[in-house]
Formats: C-alpha cells, sequence, structure tokens
C-alpha cells in the first residue's frame, strides 16, 4: 500500500492519458469510447478522492516524474487547493461524459474518436496542472492544455472553426509563450528556483519594479484567466461542441487559467510581497473592469452560447478578484467560486446543447415558449442562473458572500458597488431568458411534438444543477476542507 | 581504430564507380554497408572513449606536433555520432527517392560523392589538425557541390555554382586565417597550438588569423547576413541530399567553430580579449528573428525549411558565443536535436515529392487525410522544431536560455521566444492547409513507400525520444563541456 501511495499522485492524471491512449487503440470497437471514458472519468475521481483522503490525514505526497537538469524537473505535488481542483474536473468529466454520449449522436458526429480522445487527454493535463509542484511544470501542463484542445475547437472543419482555433492558439499559446515563459526565466535568472514554496520566491529580493514586471508578466501571461484585455479566444472557442464549452471553456481550461494565477500569486510571489511592491491594484482595476465589462457585452449578445461565454469571463473575474484582494477570506472566496461557478455554469451550458440538440435553435430570441416543451431543461437553467446571480440558497450566493466579507477586510469599499452592480447585470442578463421560456408564447410553426426531452441529455443537467443547490448546504464542508490556504 | 572512421568511407567512395561499372546496383549496397559499418565503429569507439578517455591516432606514425594527429574525445564523438546516425538514415532513404531525382546513369556516381562528402564531414570532426581541417573541410564542400549540382532542375546547377563561389570564399578565408597562425605560432596541432597561443594573444597576427578562421567558417555555417547559399542549395538538391546537408552540413561546421574558440583559443581570449562573445551573441539573434520571419515568407516547402534551418543555426551560435557551461551545453544539444528534426523535416519534404510531387506549400491542401501517419511525423519534427515541451527542441532551447540567464543576457529571452512563436506560426501554417484544406479529386490514402517512411518515422520519433528520455544527449554534451572547460 506504501508503494501505491507514493504513484496515487500520478495515478490521476494517468488515468487520462491511459484513457485516451485506450479508445485509439481500440477506435473501431463500438462503444468501446464511451464505456472507457465513463470509466476512467470514476477512476479519475476515485483516485483524486484517495489524494484527498491522504492530503486530510496530513501526508505528504509528491512525486518527481524526471530531473533533466536542477532547473528542468517534473515534479508533482498533492495539497488541498490542487485536490480540490481535481476532484471538481474529474467529477464534471463524469457527467460530461453520460451527456456527450446522447449529444454526439444528437449531432449526428462523425469524429467521436478525436473527440473522446483529446478530451481525456485535456483532463490529463488539467489535473496534472492541478498537481505540478513547480513553475515549470505548470508551464508545460497549461500549453499541453491548449494544444490538446485545438482539436476539439476546429472539430467541425469549417473554415469558421480553423480561424477561431488559429486565434484560441494565437492568444492562449502566443501570450503565454511571450509574457508567461519570459516570467518564468526572469524568475529563474533571480532565484535561481522555480519551485512553489509558502514563503515565495522573492523573499529576499529588492528591486520593486523588476518584481512588478514579473508579475504583470505572469498576470497577462495567463491568458486562460480571460481577463478584459486578453479574453477574445474565449467568445471565439464557443465553436467547439457543446460538452467542450461546458467542461472545458466553463470548468477546465479556464479554472486552469485562474489556478495557475493562484499559485503564483501564494507561491511564487507572496501576498506580503505584493502588498509591498503594490501589485495588486492593477490586478484589482482589470478584473472589476472585467466583471463590468463582461456582463455589459453578455446582455447585448443573442447567442446563448456566447451570452454563456461572456458571463463566463466575468464570473471568472470574481476568482480573479478573490486572488489579488490577497487576505484569506477572499482567497478562499476564489477558490470555492471556482467549484460554484463549475456546477452553475456547467448546468447552463448543458442546456444550451440540449436545446440544440433538440430544436436546433442557437439564439436567446428564439426561445420564446420553450420551456413548455423542454420543462425539466429549463427548470435546470433556472436553478443555474440563480445560483450565478448569486441568491441565497443556491451555490453562487456563498462565494459571492466570501467575496464581500473579503472586500470588507480589504477596505475598498468602492468594490462593493462593482459586485452589486455586477449582480444586476448577472439577473438582467439570465432572468430574460427564464422568463421567456416559460411565459412566452411559442412561434407558431414548430412542431406538434409536445415534449422533447431525452432522458440522457436531462439527468446530467439535473445532477449537476442540484449540486449546486447542495453546496449551498454543505459549504461548511468546503470551508473545512480547503481550511486555511496558506498553512 | 579511430582512422577507420574516415578510411572505410573513403575507400567505400573508391569503390563505388569501380562496382558501378558492374552493375549500377551495387553502389547502394556499398554504402549502406560503408554507412552501417562506419556507425557501429564510432559507436564502438565512442563508447571506448568514454571508459578510457580521449583516443589519439598519429599518421605514419610521426608525432604530434609534427605529424598529423586524429583525436577522438567528448565533443566530436557527439557529433560523428549524430553525423553518421543521420547518414545511414539517409543512405536508406536515397534508394527508392533518388529514382526520381537524379539521371540514373549517374547513380553510382552519386553514391561515390556521397561517401566522399561522408568522409570530409568525419574528417572535420575527427581531425586534431587545423591544416587537415581545411583540407577535409574542402572535400565536403567540393562533394556537395557536386551533390547538389545533380538534381535534376534547372535551379540546382545554379544553386551548386552561388554555393561553390561563397563556400570557396569561406573555406579561403579558413585556410588564410590557418595561415596567420602557422605563422605566429610554426605549429598546426590543436592541442600545441592550446599552449602556444596564450602568450600571444595580443599579436595582431593571432588576432586576423582568428578573425579569418572564424570568418570562414561563420560562411560555410551560414550565420545570417551570410546565409545566401544555403536556402537555395537545400531547396533544389535531391530530398536526400537536402537532409543530409541539413542534418550534418553545417552541423560540423558547428563543431569545427566550437572547436576553434574553445579548444586552439580559449574563453578568455574570446570573450576578454576580443568582444567576439559580444558581436556573435547580436548576430545570432538577428539570425534566429531573421531566419524565422524569411521561413514565414516563403512559399515553397524546402525552402521554408531551409531558411527555419538559418534561425536554427542562429541558436547554435547563440549558445556557442555566449560562452558559458548551460549555453554551450544546449548549442550541443541542439546540434545533436536539430540535426533529427531537420532531417526528418526534409525527409518527409522529399516524401511529398516522390509520392504527390508537391513543392509548394500551397499544394498540400488535405494531404493529412491521404498521408495521415506521415503528416503526424511532419507533426512531431515540426513541434520539435517549435520546442512544445517533451519535444527534443524544448531541452536545448531550455539550456541555451537557462545560460543566457545566468550570464545576464535578457535580452536573449523575448528573442527567443518570438522566434519560437514564429516557428510555430510557420509550422502550423502548414498543418492547418494539410488538414482543413479542400483538397480537389481523391482522397484515397496512400502512405510513403516503406523505405522513405522509415527514416523519416525514426528520426522523428527520436526527436520525441529524446525530449523524454535526456539523459543520453544531456549526459553526452556534459562530457563535451567537460572537455572543452578542461576539468
Amino acid at each position: 500500500m506504501e508503494y501505491i501511495k507514493e504513484f496515487l499522485i500520478i495515478l490521476v492524471p494517468l488515468s487520462g492519458l491511459i484513457c485516451s491512449l485506450l479508445i485509439y487503440i481500440f477506435r473501431n470497437e463500438k462503444y468501446f469510447k464511451e464505456v472507457i471514458s465513463v470509466i476512467s472519468s470514476f477512476c479519475m475521481f476515485v483516485f483524486s478522492l484517495l489524494v484527498g483522503r491522504e492530503v486530510i490525514s496530513g501526508n505528504f505526497l509528491s512525486y518527481e516524474l524526471f530531473n533533466l537538469s536542477p532547473t528542468l524537473s517534473i515534479y508533482f505535488k498533492a495539497d488541498r487547493p490542487a485536490v480540490l481542483f481535481a476532484l471538481v474536473a474529474s467529477f464534471l468529466w463524469i457527467i460530461t461524459n453520460f451527456y456527450s454520449i446522447e449529444y454526439l449522436k444528437g449531432t449526428k458526429d462523425k469524429k467521436e474518436t478525436s473527440f473522446y480522445c483529446y478530451f481525456a487527454l485535456t483532463l490529463f493535463a488539467t489535473t496534472a496542472l492541478a498537481f505540478s509542484g513547480n513553475i515549470v511544470t505548470t508551464f508545460i501542463f497549461y500549453e499541453l492544455i491548449t494544444i490538446f484542445t485545438y482539436p476539439l475547437v476546429t472539430h467541425k472543419g469549417t473554415k469558421e472553426a480553423v480561424s477561431a482555433g488559429r486565434k484560441y492558439l494565437a492568444y492562449l499559446m502566443g501570450l503565454s509563450i511571450l509574457f508567461f515563459l519570459t516570467a518564468l526565466f526572469l524568475t529563474y535568472g533571480i532565484t535561481e528556483s522555480l519551485n512553489f514554496q509558502e514563503k515565495g520566491l522573492f523573499a529576499s529580493y529588492e528591486n520593486k519594479k523588476l518584481l512588478i514586471l514579473i508579475l504583470f508578466l505572469y498576470f497577462f501571461g495567463i491568458a486562460k484567466t480571460a481577463v478584459i484585455p486578453i479574453h477574445h479566444w474565449l467568445p471565439t472557442a464557443m465553436i467547439a461542441p457543446t460538452p467542450v464549452s461546458a467542461l472545458l471553456h466553463a470548468v477546465a481550461v479556464v479554472k486552469a487559467g485562474v489556478f495557475t494565477l493562484f499559485r503564483v500569486l501564494n507561491y511564487v510571489f507572496t501576498p506580503e510581497i505584493i502588498l509591498k511592491i503594490n501589485g495588486h491594484f492593477l490586478l484589482i482595476a482589470i478584473s472589476s473592469a472585467t466583471i463590468i465589462i463582461a456582463s455589459l457585452i453578455a446582455l447585448k449578445q443573442d447567442n446563448l452560447k456566447l451570452r454563456l461565454a461572456y458571463s463566463t469571463i466575468s464570473q471568472l473575474s470574481y476568482v480573479v478578484l478573490g486572488f489579488s484582494l490577497l487576505n484569506k477570506i477572499s482567497t478562499l472566496a476564489g477558490l470555492s467560486h471556482i467549484i460554484m461557478h463549475a456546477f452553475g455554469k456547467i448546468t447552463l451550458f448543458f442546456c444550451a446543447g440540449a436545446i440544440y440538440v433538440q430544436t436546433h435553435k442557437t439564439e436567446v430570441s428564439q426561445l420564446s415558449g420553450i420551456g413548455k416543451r423542454m420543462p425539466f431543461t429549463m427548470f435546470a437553467f433556472a436553478i443555474g442562473s440563480l445560483s450565478m446571480i448569486g441568491i441565497p440558497g443556491f451555490g453562487g450566493f456563498v462565494s459571492k458572500f466570501l467575496l464581500f466579507k473579503g472586500i470588507s477586510d480589504f477596505g475598498n469599499y468602492w468594490l462593493f458597488f462593482v459586485l452589486g452592480l455586477s449582480t444586476l447585470l448577472n439577473a438582467s442578463y439570465f432572468l430574460p431568458i427564464v422568463y421567456k421560456a416559460f411565459f412566452e408564447e411559442p412561434e407558431k410553426t414548430e412542431g406538434h411534438r409536445k415534449n422533447l426531452e431525452s432522458l440522457f441529455l436531462l439527468i446530467p443537467v439535473l445532477v449537476t444543477a442540484l449540486i449546486s443547490v447542495l453546496l449551498f448546504f454543505a459549504c461548511s464542508y468546503i470551508y473545512d476542507f480547503i481550511g486555511d490556504v496558506r498553512s | 581504430m579511430i582512422v577507420y572512421i574516415v578510411l572505410i568511407p573513403l575507400l567505400s567512395s573508391l569503390l563505388t564507380p569501380i562496382l558501378g561499372l558492374i552493375n549500377r546496383k551495387t553502389g547502394f549496397f556499398v554504402t549502406l554497408i560503408n554507412a552501417i559499418l562506419t556507425f557501429t565503429i564510432i559507436i564502438y569507439s565512442t563508447r571506448k572513449v568514454y571508459i578510457y578517455g580521449p583516443e589519439r591516432y598519429f599518421f605514419g606514425g610521426f608525432e604530434p606536433p609534427y605529424g598529423i594527429e586524429y583525436v577522438l574525445d567528448g565533443l566530436n564523438s557527439v557529433i560523428i555520432l549524430i553525423i553518421a546516425f543521420i547518414y545511414l538514415l539517409s543512405v536508406l532513404y536515397s534508394k527508392k527517392s533518388l529514382e526520381k531525382e537524379i539521371e540514373q546513369k549517374r547513380i553510382s556516381l552519386f553514391y561515390c560523392i556521397m561517401n566522399l562528402y561522408f568522409t570530409g564531414i568525419l574528417g572535420i570532426a575527427i581531425t586534431g589538425d587545423i591544416f587537415n581541417l581545411y583540407v577535409f573541410i574542402e572535400i565536403a564542400s567540393l562533394s556537395a557541390y557536386t551533390l547538389i549540382a545533380m538534381g535534376l532542375k534547372r535551379e540546382s546547377l545554379m544553386a551548386s555554382y552561388n554555393y561553390l563561389i561563397i563556400g570557396t570564399i569561406g573555406a579561403t578565408f579558413v585556410l588564410i586565417g590557418i595561415g596567420y597562425i602557422f605563422m605566429a605560432t610554426g605549429s598546426l596541432n590543436m592541442a600545441d597550438l592550446k599552449l602556444r597561443l596564450p602568450s600571444l594573444y595580443h599579436s595582431k597576427m593571432v588576432r586576423t588569423g582568428f578573425t579569418f578562421l572564424t570568418l570562414g567558417l561563420m560562411l560555410k555555417l551560414a550565420l545570417f547576413p551570410l546565409h545566401i547559399w544555403l536556402p537555395n542549395a537545400y531547396t533544389y538538391s535531391p530530398s536526400t541530399i537536402s537532409a543530409l546537408l541539413a542534418g550534418t552540413g553545417t552541423k560540423v561546421s558547428a563543431y569545427a567553430l566550437i572547436r576553434i574558440l574553445y579548444s586552439v583559443f580559449t574563453i578568455d581570449f574570446d570573450v576578454n580579449i576580443i568582444p567576439f562573445s559580444k558581436i556573435f551573441i547580436f548576430l545570432s539573434l538577428i539570425a534566429i528573428v531573421m531566419g524565422s520571419l524569411l521561413a514565414l515568407a516563403q512559399k515553397n516547402l524546402k525552402k521554408m525549411l531551409a531558411y527555419s534551418s538559418i534561425g536554427q543555426i542562429g541558436y547554435i551560435t547563440l549558445g556557442i558565443s555566449l560562452a558559458n557551461e548551460s549555453a554551450l551545453q544546449g548549442s550541443i544539444i541542439h546540434i545533436f536535436n536539430h540535426s533529427l528534426m531537420k532531417t526528418a523535416l526534409f525527409f518527409i519534404a522529399g516524401g511529398f515529392f516522390y509520392k504527390q510531387g508537391i513543392e509548394n506549400i500551397q499544394d498540400l491542401k488535405g494531404i493529412a487525410r491521404k498521408m495521415p501517419l506521415t503528416m503526424s511525423l511532419f507533426i512531431i519534427a515540426g513541434l520539435s522544431l517549435v520546442g512544445v515541451p517533451f519535444t527534443a527542441g524544448f531541452i536545448s532551447k531550455w539550456y541555451i536560455v537557462i545560460g543566457a540567464v545566468e550570464s545576464k543576457y535578457y535580452i536573449v529571452i523575448p528573442v527567443i521566444l518570438l522566434s519560437s512563436i514564429l516557428s510555430l506560426v510557420y509550422i502550423w501554417r502548414v498543418l492547418e492547409i494539410s488538414y482543413f484544406g479542400e483538397s480537389n479529386g481523391n482522397e484515397h490514402k496512400e502512405e510513403l513507400p516503406v523505405p522513405l517512411f522509415f527514416p523519416a518515422m525514426i528520426s522523428s520519433v527520436l526527436c520525441i525520444f529524446f525530449g523524454i528520455y535526456t539523459e543520453l544527449p544531456v549526459e553526452l554534451s556534459k562530457r563535451a563541456i567537460e572537455i572543452l572547460w578542461g576539468y
């Protein structure tokens, strides 16, 4: 057992890698892909749970894969935030798998093998990033996520998809190579170390200007956080199939971005150093601007998935804002918003996908009366929206509340206004959809079939919706688990 | 033993045309046997060098400094290992590929000269005498001119002529440099020169000699402003020769440069006494950027690869001129890795020509659907060229950048990262066209024939192998550094 414990931490990402290999090898077998995807997602979840158990009981889990030179080692380490991220990603992978089976059938997709393969590979890279123990490993898997999701973004193979893919690569890879990697080398040049440490790497370094430069290079290099000047890739990536948008572009990829930022702010820098060099003001300004501007853009979007995408951009900045307020409560708010937003937003995306599969409708203006034909789906959509808005009784409230508390600890009260305005905006772009669905009359030209819901698409939606309600009541467990992040 | 490394290719080069009188087909087999035999001997003697230390051979029993000496040590064993390996792959590739690319009646002469070229480059790598170095440079260059001219295109002759003119100037410069150094010291033996030169470092004659020598080698190396001969030479020669030249020609000149800089002269001279290091860092940076930019502008696939070589040569010279351990180590690993990846890419480009007659990037539309396996090899080698993590290219670039950071040349970081992005763009352009382009006509699968596919597969799979199992190149280069730094 002791022997297995050593490997436990790499078994989590490995189950994604093996899954994709098996799918590729047996690509001609019928139903094999679906079955193996489901099995490996379960494995990944169970392994994450086991790692979590070890972490809670105080064992230190780490694994060094290669050590190419003193500067270049692929090193994994488990701590509580990492386990949390891995758990969310792997759990939602299970649900997405069930959803994709029906979705791909519904859209008559021909490229199932590549879909399942790259999906598993992305999860592999995401969980590996979660457990990364140094900046190099983080960077490598950050890049791999981009590479593995590229085929999913260009899945349709149309001209539009190709140009979306180009944009996707240009933003994610271009910025990360230009800025993130530069920051990494500068960090190495100054500190001669690249490991994440509780006390940060720059503890004894004085040059404030260079530190601010490095901080900004990291911040703008991690384009996966989708803060406003570097967010364009996310809406264009919505051309991908809905399960991809749901799991990858609302959970795995973007959360990998904010998680990397979390690592940088807390384990490369430390809150104390950032406060000393006054680096947090720009971070706060940009993230609060993003919260408002992205919501405003979302208001204007008629395409449902695009509206959700801009909402994601706005919600991600809640997380970024939480991290950049640099106190314990706000960091906790950021981490818990990762979970809350994951469950809420995936519900919304699943609903959008179900609507598309059943009725081929993509625009909000076409949704009049859809609630009569897909009552449960739209019910789940309503729950997801309420959680996103942050109504008490739903998961989203918890993290928003914590964020309020974090702001009052930080003492910059105009941020209350930002959050309040954003809540108002959230309500005004989500609730009309719900209203339209349930209270407006459908157009007359539509078919006669009454209920359009298919069980396989419905169950995942209901499960995630239910969980986003339950999270409100279970929030104390999450706090207990995350505990004091920096202890 | 080590004299056979040069002797066997020389003898087989004599043997090929004689046996070719009897039967044309014998040329290939003689060359193949020669390649295998030489490669085996090289592996054997490299192993011996690693166990017992450098091995020396005195020609005709005359001891240095009067006689000619051959030395095999930690540095040149890396180089001849990779050269012989690339040669072996090229010979395997040549049989099928030459059917369409040269006149069949010249085939045994072709192999004769190819063996002579092999003799030349091995000789450059193994000799311990600078005049002998010049002789082998001439042997290698003259045979390279001939090999290029054997291409069936009209441009081949012009390319060969251009190379002849510029190459001769380069060789003459080398000779003049050697003359000055001989005038100053009265010795031609490298080890002897290393002892005699330090007291003469301030003599103008030595400095002039050094300048001529390095300039001549830079011409042979095709460092950016001196690169004009290279693109056409690579583009219009038979595919085998493009691959062979790209993998060995410039690499061996890079080796000669390292040898002259660090083993004949000393690091003190290069860095402190004359500003060699400072000048060439900036020249290399210009080469890196310009090579990638020019590659971006090309329409012809082979020409694009050729310009990319110019950029990559910039990396090698950058590592050499940074003159610290990590960077030089990176440079040697990059010689090793770049040989593998560029050879693979030229093999594949030659394969496209062989199978479909394609030379321009635009005509590659949809080729990934016809030749999926071949294209996947192109992806591997291409990503390695960009320097994506877990490919060989990443390791060498990593070492070079770390070296630059260690000697506080921070300007290097953005330049290398920028060029990585540019190379990503030009490789991606090919991939996008080949995967998403609309092809006209039939799309049934037809992969490369095995004799063409196999060498391409070996070299590109090794790009991944050495990206993960980095011990071999890192260990080999570490030994090489130990020789140069003299511990």
